[in-house]
């Protein structure tokens, strides 16, 4: 299919779904990610049966602290789709670098320290 | 996590009110206990993750950077975990405990001359009656009476802590307080039947004594059989 997707996505591969946790989520944006988008299973195709569902719950949690510090839930999303729909990740991956272009950057990292406690992805990421 | 084990069950506090308490600190310690707030997921150490990770990014955002350091000690109601905190404390400026309130009150009564904040509401002895439900169980009141009430407590479970019977406001098992609240005299009387000791009801239960509940003021247990 050679389908091109903008090169500001970063992929962190989780297992599955069920794996990404609100302090992962939190994380990403503590260390500067301008947004972030959870792609997962189609619901009811999970191999693991409820993975995509418990992350969706987790993405609508994470959101409501994004939006309690400031950070504005929409930065955050979540989308399903099958694994051999290229297209469909490509179209997400155009609409929500557009979304995020349209918020602008991140607004922790207007005033960005290093910080004592962030922890490099790679400890909390497999 | 594990069903129906009785605990101290909290809840988080609005960031707002948090970020509002810490106002002025540039150092602070997050400390979370191991103990009930961790099985009702309100104060264990992936709390104090989020809400360490939540107060950083507030902070950088208003240009106000904070030094967050995270801890969870396995309690806050004894004083030899506490005292892993010695030492530590002094460095920063303020405390968040999200621990109950026991905890917090025991962590500002070690160390006096840090103030500290509490992270968390601290709201009833109940249970997980599923993953992520829980509900009230206990009011400790001091007299537990649950041997004339088939195991339901009506202290606990009847909005008005009625000692004998459902009042008026029982219809179709709902309490008059809100339609989603059991009546606790029609979970007693249930129970009871079930247990073919409806007989139980005709014990009048006298007028309580509350002065082994709050009404006493704060309460204390001695064992001198413990002491050392």
């Amino acid at each position: 299919m050679r389908l091109s997707y903008p090169t500001n996505v970063k992929i962190i591969r989780v297992p599955c779904t069920g794996k990404v946790d609100v302090l992962y989520l939190l994380k990403t944006f503590q260390s500067g990610a301008d947004g972030v988008f959870v792609a997962a299973c189609m619901e009811g195709d999970c191999h693991y049966l409820t993975g995509n569902l418990r992350a969706r719950k987790r993405v609508e949690y994470a959101k409501k602290i994004l939006d309690a510090v400031g950070i504005g839930g929409e930065r955050l999303e979540m989308y399903n789709m099958s694994a051999a729909d290229g297209p469909r990740f490509v179209k997400v991956a155009n609409e929500m670098t557009e979304r995020i272009k349209t918020l602008g950057p991140n607004p922790v990292k207007r005033f960005r320290v290093t910080n004592v406690q962030e922890k490099p992805c790679e400890e909390m990421c497999p | 996590m594990r069903g129906d084990v009785p605990m101290i069950i909290g809840s988080g506090k609005p960031i707002k009110d948090i970020l509002a308490m810490i106002e002025g600190c540039t150092k602070i310690l997050i400390i979370g206990c191991r103990g009930c707030v961790t099985v009702c997921s309100a104060g264990g150490e992936k709390e104090v993750g989020i809400l360490a990770s939540a107060l950083t990014m507030a902070r950088q955002q208003e240009g106000k950077p904070i030094e967050i350091k995270e801890m969870t000690l396995e309690r806050q109601c004894d004083p030899e975990y506490l005292e892993q905190i010695r030492g530590v404390v002094d460095e920063y400026g303020a405390v968040v405990s999200i621990a109950c309130g026991a905890g917090v009150q025991f962590v500002a009564e070690k160390y006096r001359k840090i103030p500290v904040f509490p992270g968390i509401n601290t709201n009833f002895i109940g249970v997980t009656e599923e993953q992520g439900v829980w509900t009230e169980r206990c009011q400790a009141c001091g007299d537990c009476k649950l041997h004339l009430t088939g195991g339901i407590c009506p202290i606990a479970r009847c909005s008005k802590s009625l000692l004998n019977g459902p009042c008026g406001g029982s219809a179709n098992g709902k309490c008059e307080v809100n339609p989603e609240v059991l009546c606790g005299w029609q979970l007693i009387y249930d129970r009871l039947k079930e247990l073919g000791r409806l007989d139980l009801l005709e014990v009048i239960i006298p007028i309580n004594d509350w002065s082994t509940s709050r009404d006493g003021g704060p309460r204390k247990i001695v064992r001198e059989d413990l002491k050392l």
